[in-house]
């Protein structure tokens, strides 16, 4: 069975759209020589119409993409770094997602914003390392963070079928990831649907992106003492509580592991939300960058700031006392 | 439409003012009654919006601003569902989700209007590149005020159209201030020196005479039509109100009366009157008059949105988020 890589799960997701698709098209900045690997080969394949390569100019091409959506084109903008959502809050919350309340619902703006290298790189700097989809979340934009490729896969795929504008976070640190899947076998993933990872009694642990692959080690590094549930909500908005409720329900307990902030962060969410509506047995607890986490040019003060697995193993056997 | 721009379709061109000028003055009197939350007025700028347009096929494309009734009512917008709009009804043309400041209205090919000044024109851009791709020869325009000339966003949808030749007008009514701010102490250099810095063909034009902004538009529309690329035009004109009807109340001081009084010289709605018979006139002006009343009458009478479901339409494919408190 072929090997499948997360970055050629996202290029064969956008290449398959774009051969299925004539409205979809790919712009941003140097996707000609496809810097992030995930345009590789889709230049010679589709021509300039349909791989537009962009200046510098993220807040013109963002609204751009706007522009061509509201005209029924299905625009995947690529930025290649995830700070480069802060120029760009404007035109992807207060203008992009929108145009649907204020055309009611007559206008839609299917736009895919593709993050092939969010989050953390070791030594990147303080202005390249953000992982800013709480924002999103917090504005009601569209937002999904694949952990494994067939769910790169799927979830970019729907993304860029969805009618609304979608975020589509690629965590630096799961372009490793590697999986034994049939290329003919992959499917959309819908968003808003949770994948339990690994089911257990004892208590869920709630991950995000590539933190998912640490919570499933340490799930089996404490296999013997505690049974340990791991969800990966795939999608951050929508959210899919039902599915965190039905895991929250059955082991009463709740270690949330997210690679945003601490403040206003997505694992404040949960755990507010769980505390709020579900029935836990002992008090939830969430492991985060810190707050105001800005993480800088030296490895090993990026790393302090990291969730990691041993903080991990601690909040679950605390929420096991 | 098409012919000699000095003698054709004067009573078209007199009609749309006319009905721009009686629909804000409605609007206003809704504004002071409390059924409207307040408007940005456009009187004293019809003809800007009116010669623009009366350049434009139905099937082109048009991304409005903050001020944009006179671009809708331009453009083909029905005055009703319009009014509606103001009043956030749900026979408005957005049912209510745009209402005077963000109207967008699919069936007159105005694709919304965004209040983020100057950020319409990369929207706008990118319509009229999606519209040459499909092949055909729609353009797209862009109407936006002197203020957006200072928006780093604005500049990079200049640099966007010009180096892919997008057929695209793009439209800077420029009023002399940026809400309080006169365009003299907010702007360097000039606004079609912005547009000839891209390599844009800029002009700027009497917009107080729909004549010749339209004769300015045509030239303009022609080039992107013909595959030539963007154009600037930079319409002087002036804006009679506050900029926001909450000057009603506050009456802020920033112009003088005499320079307000010196452009009412130059309406265009008397501009565009005299080159009109007078028994025409006072036909448009009764036909306009019974319109908007039957438009502020059914806009009136039409249901307020339900207040249980705000959201309804936020998202394309209906989904409903999470209410605010949770009692669960």
């Amino acid at each position: 069975m072929p090997r499948l890589h997360y970055l050629k799960a996202m290029n064969l997701a956008l290449r398959d759209e774009m051969a299925r698709d004539p409205a979809v098209f790919l712009m941003g900045e140097d996707i000609n020589l496809a810097l992030t690997n995930v345009a590789t080969g889709l230049l010679s394949r589709f021509g300039p119409d349909r791989v537009v390569e962009t200046p510098l100019s993220e807040q013109g091409f963002t609204n751009f993409a706007t522009g061509a959506a509201l005209t029924g084109r299905r625009p995947v903008v690529e930025y290649q770094i995830p700070f480069l959502l802060m120029l760009v809050l404007e035109q992807i919350v207060n203008q992009a997602s929108r145009f649907s309340l204020m055309s009611g619902g007559r206008f839609r703006v299917p736009v895919t914003y593709l993050l092939p290298a969010a989050g953390w790189k070791p030594g990147w700097g303080a202005q390249h390392s953000d992982q800013p989809y709480p924002l999103f979340v917090h504005m009601g934009v569209k937002a999904v963070l694949p952990a494994t490729p067939t769910d790169a896969y799927g979830l970019l795929t729907s993304a860029i079928r969805d009618d609304d504008p979608v975020l589509v976070f690629a965590p630096a640190a799961a372009h490793g990831v590697q999986e034994d899947v049939a290329f003919a076998d992959l499917v959309p993933v819908p968003l808003g649907v949770g994948r339990v990872h690994r089911a257990g009694d004892d208590v869920t642990v709630v991950a995000v992106g590539h933190l998912v692959h640490d919570a499933l080690a340490v799930a089996e590094d404490l296999a013997d003492e505690v049974s340990v549930e791991v969800f990966d909500p795939r999608t951050l908005h929508p959210f899919d509580w039902p599915g965190l409720a039905a895991s929250v329900e059955r082991t009463g307990r709740l270690v949330v592991l997210d690679d945003s902030n601490r403040a206003c962060g997505m694992a404040a969410e949960i755990v507010a939300t769980a505390a709020e509506e579900m029935r836990l047995v002992a008090p939830p607890r969430r492991i985060t960058r810190p707050d105001g986490a800005v993480l800088g040019g030296v490895p090993a003060l990026d790393l302090a700031m990291q969730p990691n697995r041993e903080q991990l193993a601690a909040a679950i056997r605390r929420v096991m006392k | 439409m098409e012919g000699n721009p000095t003698e054709d379709g004067h009573a078209q061109l007199y009609r749309t003012i006319r009905l721009i000028r009686r629909f804000e003055e409605h609007a206003i009197d809704l504004v002071r009654s409390g059924d409207i939350p307040g408007i940005h007025p456009c009187i004293g700028q019809e003809a800007a919006a009116a010669g623009v347009c009366a350049a434009l096929r139905k099937d082109d494309v048009v991304l409005s601003n903050h001020r944009g009734h006179g671009h809708l009512l331009a453009k083909g917008c029905d005055p009703g569902r319009l009014m509606a709009e103001l009043l956030g009804r749900v026979t408005g043309i957005g049912r209510g989700g745009g209402g005077s400041l963000h109207p967008a209205d699919l069936d007159s090919g105005v694709y919304g209007a965004t209040a983020t000044v100057g950020h319409g024109a990369a929207i706008a851009t990118g319509v009229g590149w999606a519209l040459a791709k499909e092949g055909g020869d729609r353009v797209a325009v862009a109407f936006f005020g002197d203020g957006a000339v200072n928006q780093g966003a604005l500049l990079e949808s200049f640099n966007l159209a010009s180096l892919w030749r997008v057929p695209v007008v793009l439209v800077c009514e420029n009023n002399l201030y940026a809400t309080t701010l006169a365009a003299g102490e907010g702007n360097a250099g000039s606004v079609i020196g912005r547009a000839e810095g891209f390599g844009i063909p800029a002009s700027t034009v009497d917009g107080q005479d729909p004549v010749l902004v339209r004769e300015a538009a045509r030239q303009a529309v022609h080039r992107a039509r013909t595959g030539g690329g963007p154009s600037v035009l930079e319409l002087l004109t002036y804006r009679y109100e506050g900029h926001h009807t909450f000057e009603l109340k506050t009456r802020l001081r920033y112009r003088d009366k005499a320079e307000v009084e010196r452009w009412r010289e130059r309406d265009p709605l008397r501009i565009q009157g005299e080159r009109v018979r007078a028994e025409d006139r006072e036909l448009i002006d009764a036909e306009v008059e019974a319109t908007l009343e039957e438009a502020v009458r059914s806009a009136l009478d039409s249901p307020a949105p339900d207040p249980t479901d705000p959201l309804r339409y936020l998202y394309a494919d209906g989904l409903r988020t999470r209410g605010g408190v949770s009692y669960a």
